[in-house]
């Protein structure tokens, strides 16, 4: 297989042409970034050398700030230019063994890419039960801030799943996704407040809430689809946060506080277990019980979610938004109500927004509409996008990547957007399809017959 | 096929026309009894009218053929008939049964899959990082019940449902030669066997009227023979009727019992391919001054 062996493929078919065109291409491409970054200049031009005052009502020139700009502006040009170019030479795409080349004639060997492997092999199960322990275990041995980072964590994979339902594998951009978030916490946070209801009771009532607005404001997005999905969306996030700053019941800007924090049983947990458990030395002193059940919660969630979205992805329904994702006419075509996929999906996916919302508010015990912007919204669509569209191990190194890398890179903090954005850009270039491509279903022969490739040699299913 | 497959898959082909139909299939009389017509149909593009006044038959169990100049409504006419474009005026009927009459104009379009007409598209139109098999099974949507409940909790019935389709889907495959092919991305499939696999997919929901559009372009003469035999063996396996647009005029005359000729949106011609070879009106519409290929 050629494209096994990383070394060979990219250089030497494209180094072979060495004919008349080489020492145009070269003029090309020194020319190329010199007159983008000419058209850069002279856009930016007077931006940044025109100093307008207000008061005076009068524009300065300032002459002095030409170099810095077009410094900055051929600059720009050269690295973007470099890395067009580094695509071309190291991106997706252009590694030897084109799409099309076809697979040993006769054999129907599952191709698994190594996520997959490792879940079907056999140490998956007494490692994922190990893991299982480890992840209990965890917050009684961390601190209590570093609980909080966990938990947070937690509740991006719930997001970036839910999310994941709706971008990822229907295809829909959903820009408002914190809109159903927002309304999650909310639930909790006035229920709580005006009727004094229990996490326990909030928690399913948060989720169908959130599920109720997804229907509805899903219905006129029927009528829409691509860009302007996008735009509309945008706008309902946006329309979501206002009307929580300007209505009566939410207490406007200033926010809804002291929500409480989940009770086991009806019982304060550091008031009554804590000393229990440090009398027989479980846990240190520092540990916030409460964070714990909270961190509990939401890890039981996020681990019911990866299931379920699992679940989802292989059954009729999710198929049903797969070929939605990839061409909505021909899944017409093939019997699939495309109005009835849409909208399945794009409540379906409220719903997680929901029921995290809800955990959200019981961890921090105040929010206010400022919880709820725009990037939040961005910051899990990237979750998605930089885990791998569509794909469940993706979206939770994702979250984990995305969440827990800037908590611990405390001394980036200054420059942590920046890395962001330059960690989607590189991305973008080398690995578009995200981090953990998704793997479809693998089918195994039934029952082969003779001569028809070897069963034993196809691997496990699922 | 073998009987065996066939009595283990009682689904393909459920639906169709009764046994019988598929045989007496050419020997008919003329309006005998169709499967889908259209009445006058007519669809406009702003300023241009793609299709004007179209009547046309086909007859039930027939491989008919529609052919035409570039630009002459072909496509269209499918697109009225799958419920992607309204017609804006007249009216199409389908009759999966003999007395029962569908009227086929503004439905929409998953409607019409579900009802039993499948297509294929011009422009191959797959679903490129889903699997072959994954392909097959959402062309068995329309015959599937499972909702959110039997994806979530997977019980007995959705399970059973699931193993039934997977099991079907993989019978088709076999049946047209991909079963090497399942767990590849359809996208990354040659040419014509992209081709094999979109005609896969729509016979999948079990048919009773196929319509293929110009399944033969990008195809060698090679892959055009065997897909004339392709064509006939559905006709007889599926039991179903086939509509097809085509360019290639030998794939036409050699697998087409009636050809229906359409020209700048109007059906100027209907018959065997006996009498649209002789017909001059398409001699000189059609072929201009390229009339060898009829002969
Ligand atoms: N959605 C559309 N909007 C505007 N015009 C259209 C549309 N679809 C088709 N047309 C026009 O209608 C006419 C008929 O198109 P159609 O695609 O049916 O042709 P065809 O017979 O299938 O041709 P070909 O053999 O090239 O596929 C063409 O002039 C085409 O430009
Ligand atoms: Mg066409």
């Amino acid at each position: 297989m050629p494209e096994k062996d990383g070394k060979d493929p990219t250089g030497a078919p494209l180094r072979r042409p060495r004919e008349k065109g080489r020492g145009k291409k070269i003029l090309l491409s020194i020319l190329r970034p010199l007159k983008a970054g000419l058209w850069l200049s002279l856009v930016a031009f007077p931006l940044v050398t025109f100093k307008f005052e207000a008061e005076t009502r009068q524009a300065h020139f300032l002459p002095e700030r030409i170099p810095l700009l077009l410094l900055i502006c051929f600059g720009a040009a050269v690295a973007f230019d470099g890395l067009g170019w580094l695509k071309k030479a190291f991106g997706p795409g252009k590694r030897a063994g084109g799409i099309l080349e076809s697979p040993p004639e006769g054999l129907n060997r599952p191709r698994l890419s190594w996520v997959n492997r490792l879940l079907k092999s056999r140490f998956f199960k007494p490692a994922s039960g190990v893991l299982l322990i480890f992840l209990a275990v965890l917050p009684f041995i961390s601190s209590p801030y570093g609980v909080n980072v966990y938990i947070t964590a937690l509740i991006y994979i719930t997001l970036g799943l839910g999310l994941n339902i709706v971008v990822g594998v229907s295809g829909l951009l959903n820009l408002g996704y914190v809109a159903f978030y927002a309304v999650g916490a909310y639930t909790y946070a006035i229920l709580n407040a005006q009727f004094g209801l229990s996490f326990w009771v909030c928690l399913p009532l948060g989720a169908l809430s959130a599920t109720l607005l997804g229907f509805i404001l899903g219905l006129p997005l029927l009528r829409v689809s691509g860009d302007y999905l996008a735009i509309v969306t945008l706008g309902f996030g946006e329309i979501t946060r206002l009307v929580l700053t300007n209505i009566a019941i939410t207490n406007g800007p200033r926010g809804i506080a002291n929500i409480p924090p989940p009770s086991l049983f009806g019982f304060d947990l550091n008031q009554s277990v804590k000393p229990f458990l440090l009398k027989l030395g479980l846990i240190h002193s520092r540990t916030d019980l409460d964070k714990v059940l909270i961190y509990l919660i939401i890890l039981m969630a996020a681990i019911l979610t990866v299931a379920a979205v699992h679940r989802l992805e292989n059954s009729r329904l999710g198929r049903a938004w797969l070929a939605l994702r990839e061409d909505e006419t021909a899944c017409q075509a093939v019997g699939v109500n495309r109005a009835g996929a849409k909208l399945t999906a794009f409540t379906l996916g409220s719903t997680w927004a929901g029921l995290a919302g809800v955990v959200f508010a019981s961890q921090i015990s105040f929010i206010n509409p400022q919880s709820f912007t725009f990037m939040q919204s961005v910051m899990i669509l990237s979750i998605v996008v930089l885990g791998g569209m569509g794909s469940i191990p993706g979206v939770v190194c994702g979250a984990v990547i995305l969440i827990l890398l800037p908590e611990y890179l405390r001394f980036f903090a200054d420059y942590r957007m920046l890395l962001f954005g330059l960690l989607m850009v590189v991305m973008m270039v080398f690995r578009p399809e995200g981090l953990i491509k998704s793997a479809r279903y693998q089918h195994i022969y039934r029952a082969p017959k003779a001569g028809e490739g070897d069963p034993s040699d196809s691997a496990s299913g699922k | 096929m073998t009987p065996r497959a066939e009595s283990k898959h009682p689904e393909i082909g459920a639906g169709a026309a009764p046994a019988g139909a598929a045989e007496t299939a050419g020997a008919f009389g003329l309006d005998a009894d169709p499967i889908l017509f259209s009445d006058s149909l007519r669809m406009d593009f702003g300023g241009l009218t793609a299709l004007d006044q179209v009547s046309l038959t086909v007859e039930r169990g027939s491989i008919t053929a529609l052919i035409g100049p570039n630009g002459a409504g072909k496509t269209t006419f499918f697109n009225c008939v799958t419920g992607i474009y309204k017609p804006g005026s007249g009216s199409i009927f389908f009759l999966p049964e003999k007395e029962k009459r569908i009227s086929l104009g503004g439905l929409r379009p998953h409607k019409a899959a579900q009802l039993g007409i499948g297509r294929t598209f011009q422009n191959i139109r797959l679903f490129n990082t889903l699997t072959v098999l994954e392909n097959v099974l959402i062309g068995c949507h329309a015959r599937m019940r499972a909702g959110l409940w039997g994806a979530l909790f997977r019980d007995r019935k959705t399970m059973e449902e699931e193993r039934r389709m997977t099991d079907l889907s993989y019978a088709i495959l076999e049946r047209y030669g991909l079963q090497a092919r399942v767990n590849d991305p359809a996208g990354s499939l040659p040419y014509g066997e992209q081709r094999r696999l979109e005609i896969a997919r729509a016979l999948a929901s079990g048919p009773s009227l196929l319509l293929l559009d110009e399944p033969a372009a990008g195809l060698n003469n090679q892959e055009t023979l065997e897909l004339a035999d392709l064509i006939r063996h559905i006709r007889r396996d599926e039991k179903l009727s086939v509509l097809l647009i085509e360019h290639d005029m030998s794939l036409v005359m050699n697998v087409s019992e009636r050809i229906n000729v359409l020209d700048y949106g109007r059906l100027i011609a209907s018959g065997t391919p006996e009498e649209i070879r002789k017909n001059p009106d398409v001699v000189r519409a059609y072929l201009g001054e390229d009339a060898d290929d009829l002969g």
